[in-house]
């Protein structure tokens, strides 16, 4: 059973269509991804997730409840997360998660919560002296405080460094290992691949895919790239007759091979037959950005 | 222990925080008064007022507590939340952001009253200004000029785009109502018509003054403050954007 399912959701703001039938559903537990560019519609779809936004049309359902109709216990079992929304300069760490916890009825403990997630030694700052990984940090501290059955996390990782992103991840799995099933919003191709359990790829509005990282990327025509020098000279035939490749050129004295499957292993047992050494070899492996690319026509930077 | 307490001691924490509206809101009219009141000559009665410097003046350094939170800190802060997100992050959560403006509302009136509590304190006990001679008179003049100062002070916070024009507005009519309630030049020296005027700019300085130290407060002046209440709030609640 589905922990959220939403169903031809269409959301329109005065001129334009931001959500037009978008339709998928979480399972309970995972960590689902909504990926897109940024104006892409994600942020407006788990709005509507959230309650924070009412559609146009179509439905959701979370945990069995309406976001809208059914607001109060919504807000009780879900923990969102949301872009761009700070405190008061002057709160500190722990009276916001202490004030935070007193809005639900079975808190999770503030201490503990700090500690876990490394603002221990912050407890008395004030929330405009954290840097921007730490008001990220209390920012899901926050989210968590209530103890949700879901998370909605939206555009965690924008703006921090390699370090604390690296850091966020890790902290992402460690609330979906607790148990909390985690809606993830980004616009991060590398983010929700490392992360996601599945993904919804949103392109202006529209649901353009729905599958697990490897699924999304497995589905690309020619996955794999090989270069290499190849020691002697060979035919290209020798290549491309196997079933594995797919197309083969030649860039100056470097040769690129593209196809799928086992390609590694079928290109050098080939070569080795024919006594030929890969020199400088490299294998491509396609990601989640080139499944983006594929699947939208356009880079997921733009 | 229920989410408004948590709120409202949270906000009252803040509030503490902020020294410059503590002490420009809380302290400085008594400061000023305290100023005054040290010069022997504005402590005799002055014939043209028919009262002492000091007495005519106090209820004129009242009404700056009342509009310095209720025109400048209550809409600056107000915009500030919704321009930060702070307002969107709490509807994210069981609270209303409504309880969060109440408990603001709630912060700014207390302290108002504390600080003209003080105020008239130290002008009766400290510089022989009379206690006020219509107590409820004065006690309605104060909450309904307070009403409406703080209804305008929402109005602002409803339209203001950003925190910044927010306190921009609010300083233009902190300045224009200090004007109209004799504070930067006292009444007498003020032409007649001006003094018509203030008489009704909220907080209706007049009501305050008549029922502290004169012979009561209009009634009219008090209908119209009531009035203002209920118009200027009404149309902050139709205009108001959460975020």
């Amino acid at each position: 059973m589905p922990v959220i399912e939403v169903d031809s959701l269409h959301k329109r703001y005065r001129d334009h269509v931001a959500v037009q039938d978008v339709s998928f559903s979480v399972e309970e537990g995972e960590i689902f991804g909504v990926c897109g560019r940024n104006g892409a519609g994600k942020t407006t779809t788990v709005e509507c997730i959230g309650g924070l936004r009412a559609g146009d049309g179509g439905s959701i359902s979370v945990l069995g409840l309406d976001p809208v109709r059914d607001r109060a216990a919504l807000r009780r079992a879900v923990g969102i997360q949301l872009q761009a929304s700070e405190l008061p300069d002057r709160m500190r760490v722990q009276e916001a998660v202490e004030l935070f916890a007193s809005f639900y009825p079975d808190p999770a403990d503030p201490d503990e919560l700090i500690e876990r997630w490394g603002l221990g030694a912050k407890r008395r700052a004030a929330f405009s002296k954290l840097s921007g990984g730490q008001k990220q940090r209390l920012s899901i501290v926050l989210a968590l405080v209530g103890n949700p059955r879901v998370a909605i996390l939206d555009e965690l990782t924008t703006g921090l460094d390699p370090q604390a992103r690296r850091d966020t991840w890790a902290a992402i799995e460690q609330i979906r290992d607790s148990g909390v099933t985690v809606v993830l919003v980004t616009h991060f191709m590398e983010e929700a691949e490392r992360l996601c359990d599945r993904i919804a790829l949103i392109d202006t509005g529209r649901v353009v895919a729905i599958d697990t990282p490897t699924g999304l990327v497995a589905s690309l025509p020619d996955g794999q790239r090989l270069r290499f020098r190849p020691s002697a000279e060979f035919a290209d035939t020798l290549l491309t007759d196997l079933p594995e490749v797919r197309d083969v050129r030649r860039k100056g004295p470097t040769v690129e091979v593209t196809g799928r499957g086992d390609l590694l292993q079928a290109v050098t047992s080939a070569l080795a037959d024919h006594r030929v050494m890969a020199v400088d070899l490299r294998l491509d492996q396609p990601t989640l950005d080139d499944a983006f690319v594929a699947l939208t026509g356009r880079p997921s930077g733009e | 222990m229920s989410t408004l307490s948590a709120l409202s001691k949270a906000e009252t924490r803040l509030f503490l925080r902020d020294p410059v509206t503590v002490v420009v809101a809380v302290l400085l009219p008594t400061l000023i008064l305290a100023g005054l009141g040290a010069v022997p000559a504005l402590r005799e009665p002055f014939p043209e007022i028919g009262m002492t410097f000091v007495a005519y003046f106090a209820p004129s350094l009242l009404v700056i507590s009342i509009v310095q939170l209720g025109l400048q800190t209550l809409p600056t802060a107000l915009a500030t939340y919704r321009e930060r997100g702070v307002l969107r992050r709490y509807s994210a959560t069981p609270v209303s952001p409504l309880a969060v403006l109440v408990v603001q509302l709630l912060v700014n009136l207390v302290t108002t009253l504390l600080a003209v509590a003080l105020l008239v304190l130290v002008a009766v006990v400290g510089f022989g200004v009379p206690a006020p001679r219509h107590p409820l008179d004065f006690g309605l003049a104060v909450l309904l000029g307070t009403s409406a100062v703080f209804a305008l002070g929402l109005l602002i916070a409803a339209v203001a785009p950003r925190a910044r024009t927010a306190g921009g507005i609010g300083a233009l009519a902190f300045m224009l109502t200090l004007f109209f309630a004799g504070t930067y030049l006292p009444n007498f020296l003020l032409p007649e018509a001006i003094v018509r005027i203030g008489a009704f700019v909220p907080p209706g300085v007049a009501a305050i003054k008549d029922s502290w130290v004169g012979a009561g407060a209009d009634p009219l002046v008090l209908v119209v403050m009531a009035v203002t209440t209920v118009a200027a709030s009404a149309l902050a609640a139709r205009l108001f954007r959460w975020e």
